[in-house]
């Protein structure tokens, strides 16, 4: 899905400041990027493209305008592949209090 | 038109806090770097009996306390005879919004709400986030959570990330940053644009909101042991958490009462690090902050933190980030209750607390948080090994922060480390007197110093003359 319509919940990005543009104090790996910042909220153009330059209307009722990034935003965070390890301790603890 | 560079808005920065905030912190300052910090949380503050019934009213406090029996019986298996305190826990999951920076955000929310701001911001990646965002679909505010979440390549902490879902769960704007402490730039001028209230965690309301747990720790353990509690073990960030516990044990009248801060070790990464922000598995409740923030709580987002560790802190401690991922697991497998891990820092050092304590004493770990999707020991374990860290298990002195994490094989391996709270004081001392070369500290400022470290004053005069020699 490469284009939004009006309305639609997408993510919009902008670059606060340039990489040279940093704060003094800033590590030195920070310095060579960019403060990246993204906003979510309804589009309020009637239609755009990804990489076009659009307006939303956020969550607190706010007008952000920036670079579209991703239409419909999925969360993609979950729970993660088994670990071995602390499977490992749940049986180990289940026997020690047994014993 | 305003100047919105980054330049032009930092120098605006008192104005817009003022505005934001509601507090002039000038009517208490005094000496040359003095302020009256019992003062202002006596006047800016609420008394304990309003706080209560403000939580009361919005879904916060008088959480479940409990005592942790399975894990105490191991404790007791692996302490010295006579040792092995018992361990209870205060299920502060069990807040609105699942943490108990409800308690802060109540008061908060409370008090714009009654100043007549229209909205509500935080600067914050962690639990309060939810917690302020929770708070204003109650009282009907609008709400703006300003979050650091990524690395250049937007590349997130799960854990923040899912707070970041949390935050639109309750209807609030989100606005997520990469890692930099430019982050400050972004939330003024949003401050400044919006006009709402800067629902800060270290303003007078952000610290007081905490006390109410500290009131219920003591009369809760009164009631079922006839006892108050002998350490309660606080996780330790940027030390709102601990003061307001404290501060609420001294109004209960709790008098010798080991109070601990606890902090995840996370030595050698820099926060600020666009390299080092996903080598680390925990975001918050670390070294990280909890150094700094004790050696000069100033630093935070109000000109005057009411979070001041030092004054009450009677011991701080480390864990490894493979202990407290143990604990969460020792907790789910044999307490059945599934929490998130940031949380459980206290309770890791608790243990290893527990295990030099005699067996009739009590220690309270004072808090829990909420688990899901990217909070929880499972998302964050697969994210550091995707990130280069190796997992293993094995002695957890083998935890090197960036590199290693190592899950501990039994609980007699939990063994919290001390920082040496000298050492703290005195980099505290350090930093009010290069932070202020341009005045004199007179008698009062001295006096004011020795109250904020919790030092006799002619130990702080002799630590100056030290540093000036």
């Amino acid at each position: 899905m490469n284009k939004a319509a009006k309305g639609t919940w997408v993510e919009i990005e902008n670059e606060v400041l340039s990489a040279s543009e940093r704060a003094p104090q800033v590590p030195e790996d920070t310095k060579t990027t960019p403060l990246m910042m993204w906003t979510r909220g309804f589009m309020i153009e009637e239609s755009a493209s990804i990489g076009d330059f659009v307006s939303v209307t956020t969550l607190s009722g706010r007008i952000v305008k920036g670079k579209l990034v991703e239409i419909s935003p999925r969360f993609e965070h979950d729970f993660g592949k088994p670990v071995q390890e602390l499977l490992r301790t749940g049986v180990n603890l289940k026997e020690e209090i047994t014993k | 038109m305003r100047d919105l560079s980054y330049k032009a808005v930092m120098g605006r920065k008192n104005d817009i806090m003022k505005a934001a905030v509601g507090i002039d912190y000038n009517d208490f300052e005094y000496g040359n770097i003095a302020f009256d910090y019992d003062g202002m949380m006596e006047k800016v503050a609420y008394s304990m009996e309003e706080m209560q019934k403000i939580q009361r009213a919005t879904k916060v406090g008088n959480t479940p306390l409990f005592e942790v029996k399975n894990i105490n019986k191991l404790i007791k298996k692996c302490s010295e005879k006579g040792k092995g305190a018992r361990v209870f826990i205060k299920d502060e999951a069990a807040n609105a919004s699942g943490s108990f920076k409800a308690r802060r955000a109540a008061i908060s929310v409370y008090h714009a709400q009654k100043l007549g701001y229209k909205g509500v911001i935080a600067a914050t990646s962690g639990n309060y986030g939810a917690a302020v965002a929770s708070q204003a679909a109650q009282r009907g505010l609008k709400c703006i959570i300003v979050q650091e979440v990524y690395d250049s390549k937007k590349k997130g902490q799960p854990e923040i990330i899912e707070k970041a879902r949390k935050c639109e769960s309750f209807g609030a704007e989100v606005i997520q940053l990469t890692v930099g402490p430019e982050l400050f730039y972004t939330f003024l001028k949003i401050l400044e644009e919006t006009g709402y209230f800067n629902a800060s965690l270290y303003t007078p309301f952000g610290i007081a909101g905490v006390e109410t747990l500290g009131y219920e720790i003591a009369n809760q353990m009164m009631d079922m042991e006839g006892k108050y509690p002998d350490a309660v073990v606080a996780t330790h960030a940027g030390g709102g958490n601990l003061t307001g516990t404290a501060r609420g044990l001294i109004k209960a009248g709790v008098t010798n009462c080991n109070v601990v801060g606890a902090s995840v070790d996370l030595k050698g990464l820099h926060m600020a690090s666009d390299k080092d922000f996903n080598r680390k598995s925990f975001t918050t409740g670390h070294t990280g902050f909890g150094i700094p923030f004790a050696s000069w709580p100033d630093r935070a987002d109000v000109p005057r933190n009411a979070a001041r560790v030092l004054r009450y802190m009677d011991r701080y401690v480390t864990v490894t980030q493979g202990e407290v991922f143990y604990v969460t697991e020792l907790l789910a497998q044999l307490e059945g209750i599934e929490r998130g891990p940031a949380g459980n820092v206290s309770l890791a050092a608790a243990i290893s607390l527990a295990k030099e304590m005699d067996e009739n004493q009590i220690v309270v770990v004072q808090e829990t948080e909420y688990t899901g999707a990217g909070k929880h020991p499972i998302p964050q374990l697969t994210f550091a090994r995707e990130n280069g860290i190796e997992i293993s298990i094995g002695d957890p002195k083998g935890n090197i922060p960036g590199k290693t994490i190592v899950i501990p094989e039994s609980i007699d391996q939990i063994s919290a480390i001390d920082v040496d709270l000298l050492k703290l004081k005195t980099s505290y001392i350090k930093n009010a007197v290069k932070n202020n070369t341009a005045v004199e500290l007179n008698s009062d400022d001295i006096d004011y110093i020795a109250k904020d470290v919790n030092l006799p004053k002619n130990k702080v005069v002799g630590i100056i003359d030290q540093l000036n020699q």
